[in-house]
């Protein structure tokens, strides 16, 4: 039974777009089927952290419009056979995505993949709305910081509200997946604590991201972490998110880098 | 709500009671009118700056029968006030106000749109899912209580707090005008709760917390204080108002005449 995942946030820069393509990446590689979805349209960022921008000739609009079929649409992954990619458009905006639509793409996804993975734009708007509305499984992403955390809370309030399931009377299934964590400095005082996020948030952890500059440097080859340094802490965390999104029991760990002193100067300078 | 966001002043409302005039017309209407013209020729100036109110409750004139009635006695001199016992739907903008005496019959809108959709059912809190569909902005009338409930029906006298089971998450608005809320989870950052009565909160105060819009003697609780706003019967307070050593305590705020206070519970 395949399952609609939608990653988002309501705040920009937290590494919505990052979460996507490494969790899709991870799960892809566990040899599920998996497509990724970039509702952001307009502001489209998937294909260039995927490295697909060079290959992109129809989006989401226009099959969405009908101008275009999934499959001329959908772009796979060169280095992971079972990982597909469905770009937005950067020309037009999110007025052009329609409730009918999307939920015809939607339902065409879940016949062909295990996990449709929805990338939502910032913000509670349109292309937000319209990201969650399908989602059996939502991530929600937060950095340890009050702003962030509050806005996740935003977020949830109308995963609980706006969704076809929540109006169904049904739950979608809340993850918090908490990224850019820094224990030294969330020890210091200088970052929320992760338990100060959950009592905030109340829901479930999926995984914590330790903050690397791993993370930056993969996105600007154009390839998810869990692909580009699997052996990275980053990477390693998202690895186990994928596996307790699939349901496996894992204790919750913050992997992180054995560096030097030269990587932690670098490390920091980098970010 | 944004009155009491603004940093200075505070808009208060009152309620206050006026002696006023109340006809009472009695079927069939011409009757009635041909005697109040009989008597009006005795006294002519009788009613010149005198309120009053238009009593329906025996007349029952329909919406059109309402109409010509508040024509003939403004033919007459007599200004209507506002109008008792009659149903909602005979009334329209341009008419006098329908007087309740605080009888509440419609929903009263909050500013903000509620996040979720209009409860579903008229028991929201009965639902088994303690998250879905929260019931946001939950009608002020019991169920059954219809709201084209004539005036002259008896006061609901059910209990009228309304239980949250779950937290309110940020931009939430609970508007509950008729009683007191209490939410079993906390108020997130950025969500408001407005209560006619008190307001019970069993896990963290974040956000802003209304109480009392009909009633001073409201109280707001909480188990832990982080609250951006506290709010009773107009009056209001801040989070750089509240002293610091209260900061994460559990407290009760209530008014002490024109002033507010709080302490740690």
């Amino acid at each position: 039974m395949a399952k609609v995942l939608v990653v988002t946030s309501g705040k920009g820069g937290v590494g919505k777009t990052t979460s996507t393509a490494a969790l899709g990446a991870a799960l892809a590689t566990a040899g599920k089927n998996v497509v990724l979805v970039d509702f952001d349209v307009g502001l489209r960022n998937l294909d260039l952290v995927m490295g697909a921008e060079r290959r992109v000739v129809y989006d989401l609009i226009n099959v969405v419009q009908g101008d275009a079929k999934l499959a001329q649409a959908l772009i796979r992954d060169k280095r992971v056979p079972t990982l597909s990619l469905l770009p937005a458009s950067q020309t037009r905006d999110k007025d052009a995505l329609t409730d009918e639509g999307v939920a015809r793409v939607i339902a065409e996804l879940k016949e062909k993949f295990d996990w449709v993975i929805c990338d939502s734009p910032a913000g509670i708007e349109r292309g937000a709305t319209l990201a969650m509305r399908h989602a059996d499984v939502a991530i929600v992403v937060t950095n340890p910081e009050v702003s962030s955390v509050r806005d996740s809370d935003r977020i949830i309030g109308l995963l609980d509200s706006k969704t076809e399931k929540a109006e169904k009377g049904e739950r979608v299934e809340k993850h918090l997946l908490i990224t850019r964590f820094d224990a030294a400095r969330a020890g210091r005082g200088e970052m929320l604590n992760v338990e100060d996020v959950l009592e905030i948030l109340s829901i479930p952890l999926l995984g914590i991201i330790p903050e690397s500059f791993e993370v930056l440097r993969a996105s600007n080859l154009g390839s998810p972490i869990t692909l580009n340094n699997p052996v990275s802490a980053p990477a390693r965390a998202y690895f186990d998110a994928a596996k307790r999104l699939n349901g496996e029991a894992l204790d919750m760990t913050i992997p992180s880098d054995r560096k030097g002193l030269f990587g932690k100067l670098f490390g920091r300078r980098a970010a | 709500m944004t009155e009491v966001a603004s940093p200075r002043h505070s808009i208060r409302f009152h309620g206050r009671s006026y002696h006023a005039m109340v006809l009472a017309p009695e079927p069939p209407a011409a009757n009635w009118l041909a005697e109040l013209d009989t008597w009006l020729e005795r006294s002519p100036g009788f009613f010149f700056g005198r309120p009053v109110v238009l009593d329906l409750a025996v007349l029952q004139p329909g919406k059109q029968g309402l109409t010509e009635l508040l024509q003939n006695l403004a033919g007459r001199n007599v200004k209507v006030m506002g109008i008792e016992g009659a149903e909602p739907s005979w009334l329209d903008f341009a008419m006098p106000p329908l007087l309740l005496s605080g009888r509440q019959a419609s929903v009263i809108p909050g500013d903000n749109p509620p996040a979720a959709a209009e409860p579903p059912a008229p028991a929201p809190f009965s639902d088994p899912a303690p998250d879905a569909a929260a019931p946001l902005f939950d009608a002020p009338s019991p169920p059954g209580d219809a709201s084209s409930a004539t005036a002259v029906a008896a006061p609901s006298q059910q209990p009228n707090s309304l239980l949250l089971d779950s937290s309110i998450r940020s931009g939430q608005c609970i508007v509950h005008p008729e009683g007191d809320v209490i939410v079993v989870g906390s108020v997130a950052s950025g969500a408001e709760v407005i209560a006619g009565g008190s307001i019970h909160i069993y896990g963290t105060l974040r956000g802003r917390a209304i109480a009392g819009s009909r009633d001073a003697r409201a109280r707001i609780f909480c188990r832990k204080l982080e609250a951006e706003l506290l709010s009773i019967d107009g009056l209001y307070m801040v989070a750089d108002d509240m002293p610091a050593h209260l900061r994460g305590q559990p407290i009760q705020v209530w008014l002490d005449g024109d002033s507010m206070m709080i302490a740690q519970d």
